[in-house]
């Protein structure tokens, strides 16, 4: 008998996420319905007449012969007011409703949107009938939470003059504006999650998207709408400095992704964030942050989903001229997705088992970052930061190799430094920050006309100190010239005062650039004094026992710390003195 | 129940079933040797012309005359509050000649992954009267803290010293221990059996051993019994549950064997490129959830295999696990007991469990002052060994003396020391206390004036 197509087939084949249908007309990426408890798939190969399906739940106990039903849609997010505050799985079913329908765990076969579509949101108008509007236009607002959540036409419609808009309290799914045409709109529209949003124009990322951690800030600073990628072994710090971008970075609006990493991590983010304040509003950070979490545990198809997920979200936000950053802890995680999906679709594996096209789907994504201009003509950004978890630290693998050739900027995390307690284990001496020369404008005017070449400085003489351990291993550190020796004192400064940060202490977790700056400045105070002092001929060992400088680090723990910061340099200035004239 | 006589193929542990009626993914199967006895396997991979059968058991005596029945249901346990004091096959089976379980419920044992809007953070301190997990990577209940240990080091005494001390102090609600073998030796069992039955722990405790020379595959089901079971215990009767499973090294070798006989392209390594997928279903199956009495606190074993820390099992895990503690080979070879590695070691979930009104209000930066010193005191002992101490200034002088006494009277306790949280934290400032009071940067001035010896005496 042949079988006929029709959105309606029955299953073959089941093998873990991975189903096969036949008798079903599909296309590349439709979203279906699988078995009797409809659990949602999405197509991911056609066969002749195969049709092979990725299943974003458990498929145990599912049957050959029990029906596939083709909805023809694409997997999407709803958008609209109710995203803020959230917390999504890697397909956006909001993990609070899933508790309320089925419990403490996450069982299968529950439906759940996006959005609610029951609560009513107040709607201002920004547009008056009579005004053209075109796709991305802005047309409203709603106050969501502190956040001002913008309604646009989608921009998948063309547009055209405005015939009616509305203003009062709608659900998401109630039209709030008519077209001439007939289109009607409403706040919430849906867009496929695999496909980027369309913007007006990509432009250059050239100011810094700052998050009062200082070596980020300090050495290997981010552009808002750029990259950044944060590799290390475990344990290293990959979630601590997400979490902690996640929390100061000066954002507008923060997407953050648990992606096949672990439960607790995902609940201390939904604990603590409703206490915090961001330090730029003084708002609860959580409002104007979305979370996305499939943790490890949870079916590896939904994890694959999430990343696309959580960028969609991140850019509808762009697109009401936000900027907005995005972290995705881990995208090795989500690899790991594509690589088990892989094989059991029986593809030929590249490197390390992985589908030959990790490359393409990895730069595929962070193009999706970016500073723009919309198609409303306002400017809005998504940078995006991805950790990345290479098997035993070592970063020659796939992931962190392709990912390398996409990012801009690479924040090495380092073992041998988390395991002596130096945090963020970044390592000074193999980082990297592509945007350096874009941003040096943006410090000179906004932080100091000193900043570029304190900083300068400061990477020099930890490079300096790097040549000179190797010299200290052979020798010992009192067969150094005094000078040298000095230097090595400067660069502990610079190491155990600037680099270092607890990201658990409740004022050193944030440093703006003032405070970075100050710190920078008296460290660069005490090494001209120390090098003054030498060529007066003080002994080395009274430059190094210099007895101001140990008050130096109890400033990166004290709030307002100017006054003791100034008595200090004061006392400094006196010790040097005095020591001169000895 | 219909029964096939249609097995095609064996491989290793997998039997392949032709022309069945649909058979369910992920379905328990009965296999019926002609001799009689009935195994166990479960369908990893069904379809109209074959259905892919792993059997849990040795196929030794499965052949094409074997007899197939599917269940029609996916894997389940009988559960009960009678399952305390009982000792059970790595299969779930009575094993101490005692009477089937009871079941009080029927449980899938594959867990359905805990709602991360339903977990509760973890955050109650619990004490282990070991100093180097107490004060440098602190325990907290619902935590999964694996031991990365190494072959023939004294990870097992290790982990029943714990067993035998840990502690909420203050609190005396009830707990259990749910013990998981997989793999160990006959002589590792006695130890452990001997321990339990010694202190009383026997009681509260449900055991599922699979030995050595259980079948292999066999594993693949024990840590899965053992977790429903204390999932069981903590969020249905609200039991405080410590969860130890023992090795899960061999666990592993199970899971490359069953890739291998699929022939599966493997991963690194040859383990299955699954295995982080896998492993997960296993170390998140802990935790609190809000709302409920029990907790679920997972302290499993594995040997790394060489030593080495990079090797797929401790490096996945680690990746999943909260934190890990190192038993070092090195400190083992300088008789020190327990030899467990600050440096390598973490605890994740250490921050929210310590502190002032938790713990003591000095307790993170002295754990952040030790590591530190400890680190660089260590890093030393490489430059002594090329320049000699002389070539050292007396700073460094300092920190290599450091790290000897750190060794030596923080690390080093006895079996059946039991430290309590404030003897390890003075204990530590007593080893600080040897190091310049201006080199102790990591704590704040005034911690340092209420807490550091010289100036507590001074006060006294
Ligand atoms: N980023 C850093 N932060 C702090 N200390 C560092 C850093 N880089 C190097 N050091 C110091 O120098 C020592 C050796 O440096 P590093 O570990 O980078 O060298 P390596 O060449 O990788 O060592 P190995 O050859 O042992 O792997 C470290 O143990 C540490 O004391
Ligand atoms: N900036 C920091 N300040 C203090 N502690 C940190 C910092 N970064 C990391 N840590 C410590 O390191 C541990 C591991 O960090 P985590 O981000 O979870 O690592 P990863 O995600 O790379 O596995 C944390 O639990 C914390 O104890
Ligand atoms: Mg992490
Ligand atoms: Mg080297």
């Amino acid at each position: 008998m042949e079988v006929k197509g029709s959105n309606k087939g029955t299953l073959k084949r089941i093998s873990g996420p991975v189903v096969t249908a036949v008798g079903l007309d599909a296309h590349m990426y439709d979203v279906v319905k699988v078995g009797n408890e409809q659990l949602m798939g999405e197509v991911i190969k056609i066969q002749g007449d195969n049709i092979i399906i990725q299943v974003y739940e458990d498929t145990s106990g599912i049957r050959p012969g029990e029906p596939v039903e083709n909805t023809g849609l694409s997997l999407a997010v709803e958008l609209g007011p109710g995203l803020l505050t959230s917390i999504y799985d890697g397909i956006q079913r909001p993990l609070e409703v899933l508790m309320d329908k089925m419990g403490d765990f996450i069982e299968r076969g529950v439906s759940a949107p996006g959005l609610s579509h029951e609560t009513k949101w107040d709607f201002v108008p920004t547009k008056k009938a009579g005004d053209e509007v075109g796709p991305g236009t802005i047309i409203g607002e709603v106050q969501e939470t502190n956040i001002l959540h913008r309604i646009m036409v989608p921009p998948n419609v063309k547009g055209g003059r405005i015939k009616e808009i509305k203003s009062g309290s709608f659900t998401v799914e109630e039209t709030v504006c008519v077209l001439e045409d007939g289109t009607q709109l409403q706040m919430m529209h849906k867009w496929p999650v695999r496909v980027p949003r369309p913007v007006t124009e990509k432009k250059n990322p050239d100011i810094p998207l700052i998050t009062g951690q200082r070596i980020l800030d300090g050495l290997f600073p981010i552009a808002k709408g750029g990259t950044a990628a944060i590799p290390g072994p475990f344990g290293s710090g990959k979630t601590v400095t997400q979490q902690a971008l996640a929390k100061w970075s000066d954002a507008e609006i923060v997407v953050y992704i648990g992606c096949g990493e672990r439960g607790n991590e995902m609940t201390e983010v939904l604990t603590e964030f409703p206490e915090l304040e961001d330090p730029k509003t003084g708002k609860p950070l959580m409002e104007r942050t979305v979370l996305i979490a499939n943790t490890s545990n949870m079916p590896v198809a939904a994890r694959e989903a999430s990343v696309y997920t959580g960028i969609t979200i991140a850019e509808y936000f762009r697109d009401m001229g936000y900027d907005v950053s995005l972290m995705a802890d881990s995208t090795s995680r989500w690899a790991e997705a594509m690589r088990e999906i892989s094989s059991r679709l029986e593809e030929m594996p590249g490197e390390e088992g992985y589908p030959a096209y990790l490359a393409a789907r990895l730069s595929e994504f962070y193009e999706r970052a970016g500073r723009v201009e919309t198609l409303d003509h306002e400017s809005g950004s998504v940078t995006v930061i991805g950790a990345v978890s290479p098997p035993g630290g070592d970063f020659s693998e796939p992931v962190t190799q392709n990912t390398l050739r996409i990012v801009k900027v690479f924040w090495a995390l380092d073992a041998k430094l988390s395991q002596r307690r130096h945090f963020p284990a970044i390592n000074w001496l193999n980082s990297y920050s592509l945007y350096l020369d874009t941003l040096h404008d943006w410090y000179d005017q906004n932080v100091s006309a000193e900043w570029n070449t304190i900083r300068a400085w400061a990477m020099e003489v930890l490079q300096k100190e790097a040549e000179l351990q190797e010299i200290v291993q052979l020798v010992g550190s009192d067969a150094l010239p005094d000078e040298e020796q000095v230097t090595i004192e400067v660069a502990r400064m610079l190491r155990e005062i600037f680099l270092q940060q607890n990201a658990f202490d409740p004022v050193d977790t944030y440093c703006n650039m003032e405070k970075q700056y100050d710190i920078l400045k008296t460290i660069r105070l005490y090494a001209d004094g120390a090098y003054g002092a030498q060529k007066a001929g003080v002994a080395t060992a009274q430059i190094v026992a210099l007895k101001a400088k140990n008050d130096l680090p109890q400033i990166k723990f004290t709030k307002d710390y100017k006054a003791d910061l100034e008595k200090i340099v004061a006392n400094m200035d006196a010790e040097f003195k005095a020591l001169r004239e000895a | 129940m219909k029964e096939y006589r249609t097995i095609t193929q064996i491989a290793g542990p997998l039997v392949f079933v032709g022309k069945t009626e649909p058979v369910g993914y992920g379905e328990l199967v009965n296999i019926v040797q002609s001799d009689g006895t009935m195994k166990r396997g479960q369908v990893l991979d069904t379809s109209d012309e074959i259905v892919v059968v792993q059997v849990f058991e040795d196929t030794r005596g499965i052949g094409r005359d074997s007899g197939i029945r599917f269940t029609g249901e996916t894997i389940k346990m009988p559960v009960g509050r009678d399952m305390l004091g009982r000792i059970l096959s790595g299969g779930g089976k009575p094993k101490d000649g005692g009477p089937d379980i009871v079941p009080e419920k029927r449980l899938d044992i594959i867990g359905a992954a805990i709602n991360p809007y339903a977990r509760a953070s973890p955050r109650q301190f619990i004490q282990t009267g070991i100093s180097t997990i107490d004060a440098t990577n602190t325990l907290v209940r619902g935590q999964k803290l694996p031991i990365f240990s190494g072959s023939g080091l004294p990870h097992n005494e290790i982990a029943l010293q714990i067993a035998r001390q840990s502690k909420v102090p203050g609190s005396d609600e009830e707990f259990a221990v749910v013990f998981a073998a997989m793999g160990i030796t006959k002589e590792e069992e006695n130890q452990f059996m001997a321990d339990f039955e010694r202190t009383g722990a026997l009681e509260h405790a449900v055991v599922f051993l699979n030995l050595a020379d259980d079948p292999a595959v066999e594993r693949i089901v024990t840590p899965r019994l053992a977790l429903t079971t204390a999932e069981y215990l903590a969020f249905e009767l609200g039991y405080h549950v410590l969860v130890i499973l023992t090795d899960m090294t061999n666990y592993c070798e199970a899971l490359r064997q069953i890739g291998a006989a699929r022939e599966e392209v493997p991963g690194r390594r040859g383990y299955p490129g699954y295995m982080y997928t896998d492993l997960a279903s296993i170390y998140e199956r802990a935790g609190i959830i809000k709302g409920k009495k029990g907790s679920v606190t997972q302290f499993s074993i594995l040997t790394m295999p060489g030593d080495d820390i990079t090797h797929p099992i401790p490096d996945l895990s680690g990746y999943i696990t909260e934190g890990q503690i190192v038993v070092s080979r090195e400190l083992h070879r300088k008789g020190i007991y327990p030899p467990i590695n600050v440096l390598p070691s973490l605890s994740r979930l250490m921050n929210l469990g310590i502190g002032d009104k938790m713990t003591r209000e000095d307790h993170k930066k002295v754990s952040d002052q030790l590591y530190a010193a400890y680190a660089e005191g260590n890093d030393l002992r490489g430059l002594v060994a090329i320049v000699g101490k002389d070539a050292l200034s007396e700073r460094d002088r300092q920190f290599l003396e450091f790290a000897d006494l750190f060794e030596g009277k923080f690390v080093r306790q006895g079996h059946y020391e039991d430290r309590s949280i404030q003897e390890s934290l003075d204990l530590g400032w007593e080893l600080l206390a040897t190091l310049p009071e201006e080199q102790l940067v990591r704590i704040d001035r005034d911690l340092i004036r209420k807490y550091h010896p010289k100036y507590r005496k001074q006060g006294a």
